[in-house]
């Protein structure tokens, strides 16, 4: 892989780096260079914040490739507060019951292990926010 | 394009698990659906599967199977949409028909989803970014339930005659996987929670079948079969691929499209359609296709399911012969399945499922969480 494309795509998995369209300021996550709401390029970076609010969430028990260890988990759909929605798994929940609405903010932590190298890798996951906002 | 008719079908039994490989389970339908035409031979097949590579480590079925059919050297290619593979073929072989591409083809899906790990393998029908994150085709379904839920107050059990209806049709239909199999409201309600809310029987299972149809021109259908089905309409349409990137992801726009497009091209109206075949591979994407074909308003699905107003007897019957969830979804043959049940009912031959009078049906397929819609409208 190209380093420049490795660096983006370490920025994505850990910062939820993305881009803003410089013709409609469309937010965009992940990155995909052409803006979906005006067909415009949009290659301008930019940082979201990490917070949000869970938009829907459930609980995995067959896992897809890389996460048959961590079964059964937490996955969401989460509502960045600069708009877009991703999906994430949900972390450090404890006896918190999440609900669609309940506010949540990114962490890095490890994802699973790479199918085919057997490799750690991390990314974002969020967790219940833990400043009222 | 000239008018296309199905001059011939045939289907295995859905099972849970078979004996047969790919090429032979293939090769049956196609035999008996080209018996029932009255045909030896096609000029075109066109295929689909969409696990064997993971499953069974075969790709490129298309030409194994017109090879185990005896159909040496004809034109083979297999079709690929994901869930909604089966119907991908049937379009192809569609357009290659009413082109004049070709005069004969045949349609044929096989799937074996007994051996391996299906759920893993489904997965990949979604973007792969999103599963390395942990998400499953599962969890999108169940996502976008517990987002329906709360947002037009569906009580817990308010989807729960989706598989009921669909299981009571199902006693009826010889093929279908859980023929035996007694469902009422509680059955569901106690049935085991797969990824909350969804559970056991809101979800289609795992299973192996094939089931094949035969295209010709309508003008030449009845030197075929006597009851020529016509196929009015074939359309599909794309929706953006991730839910979340959907403005709202309640609505199956990809679904909406193709259904609006097939009654345009079919020349009917949505009150014209007598039965309508969902993928109901999940509770919630049938109600969702029943409000993106216009059954419902948004948020209403779930009443005409509450209302049995699904059901044989009712305004717009669903899975009537068991339907994705209880004749079973062995996905690349899917589609296969619900053409040769809609031609049975257009024929006026399913039997105590008869939907009566039925002269037009629908059927969709579902790609993913609703990223590719395909619908065929059939009449008589
Ligand atoms: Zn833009």
């Amino acid at each position: 892989m190209e380093t420049s494309q490795h660096w983006r795509l370490r920025k994505q998995r850990y910062a939820l780096v993305g881009e803003v369209c410089p013709h409609c300021e469309s937010k965009i996550f992940p990155p995909r260079d052409i803006c979906p709401d005006c067909g415009e390029d949009a290659r301008e970076m930019y940082q979201f914040s990490g917070r949000g609010e869970v938009y829907s969430h459930t609980t995995v028990y067959q896992a897809p490739s890389g996460h048959a260890e961590n079964v059964p988990y937490p996955v969401a759909i989460v509502r960045l507060e600069e708009g877009p929605l991703v999906t994430a798994q949900l972390t450090d929940v404890g006896d918190q019951p999440i609900e669609i609405g309940t506010p949540v903010e990114m962490v890095t932590r490890k994802l699973g292990a790479d199918g085919e190298r057997g490799m750690l890798v991390y990314g974002y996951k969020f967790r219940p926010a833990l400043v009222e906002r | 394009m000239r008018p296309v008719s199905i001059v011939g079908t045939a289907q295995l039994p859905v099972q849970a698990t078979t004996q047969l490989d790919l090429r032979q389970l293939g090769a049956q339908v196609v035999r008996g659906a080209m018996q029932e035409a009255g045909v030896e031979r096609v000029d075109a097949l066109f295929a689909s599967n969409m696990l064997g590579d993971e499953l069974q480590g075969q790709k490129h079925v298309a030409a194994l199977i017109a090879d185990e059919s005896g159909l040496e050297g004809i034109e083979a290619l297999q079709v690929q949409a994901a869930m909604a593979s089966g119907s991908a073929p049937l379009r192809m072989a569609y357009l290659a028909v009413g082109s004049g591409e070709a005069d004969l083809a045949v349609v044929v899906g096989v799937e074996k989803m007994s051996e391996g790990l299906a759920a893993p393998a489904l997965s990949k029908a979604l973007d792969a970014k999103e599963v390395a994150d942990g998400a499953t085709l599962i969890s999108k379904n169940a996502d976008l339930m517990r987002l329906y839920r709360k947002r037009y107050n569906v009580p817990e059990d308010g989807f729960v005659n989706f598989p009921v209806v669909a299981h009571h049709n199902a006693r009826n239909n010889p093929n279908a996987l859980f023929k035996d199999m007694n469902v009422n409201p509680r059955t569901v309600m106690k049935s085991r929670m797969i990824h909350d809310p969804l559970r056991l029987l809101d979800c289609s299972p795992i299973c192996d079948g094939a089931a094949a149809v035969v295209l010709s021109p309508a003008e030449e259908a009845r030197a075929h079969s006597p009851h020529p089905v016509r196929i009015l309409s074939s359309t599909v349409a794309t929706d953006r691929f991730r839910v979340g990137d959907r403005p709202n992801p309640l609505w199956l726009e990809a679904a909406h499209k193709s259904a609006l497009k097939a009654y345009r091209l079919a020349n009917v109206h949505r009150g014209d359609i007598d039965f309508f075949e969902v993928h109901d591979a999940f509770s919630i994407m049938a109600c969702m296709q029943l409000e993106a074909a216009g059954f419902a308003d948004q948020g209403q699905g779930w009443h005409l399911a509450e209302e049995k107003r699904i059901s044989l007897r009712g305004d717009i019957p669903i899975s009537t012969m068991g339907g994705l969830k209880a004749r079973g979804h062995p996905i690349g043959a899917t589609a296969l399945y619900q053409v040769s049940e809609m031609v049975l009912q257009l024929r006026g031959r399913a039997g105590k499922n008869r939907v009566r009078e039925a002269k037009i049906g629908m059927m969709s397929s579902v790609g993913g969480a609703g990223s590719t819609v395909i619908t065929h409208i059939l009449g008589i």
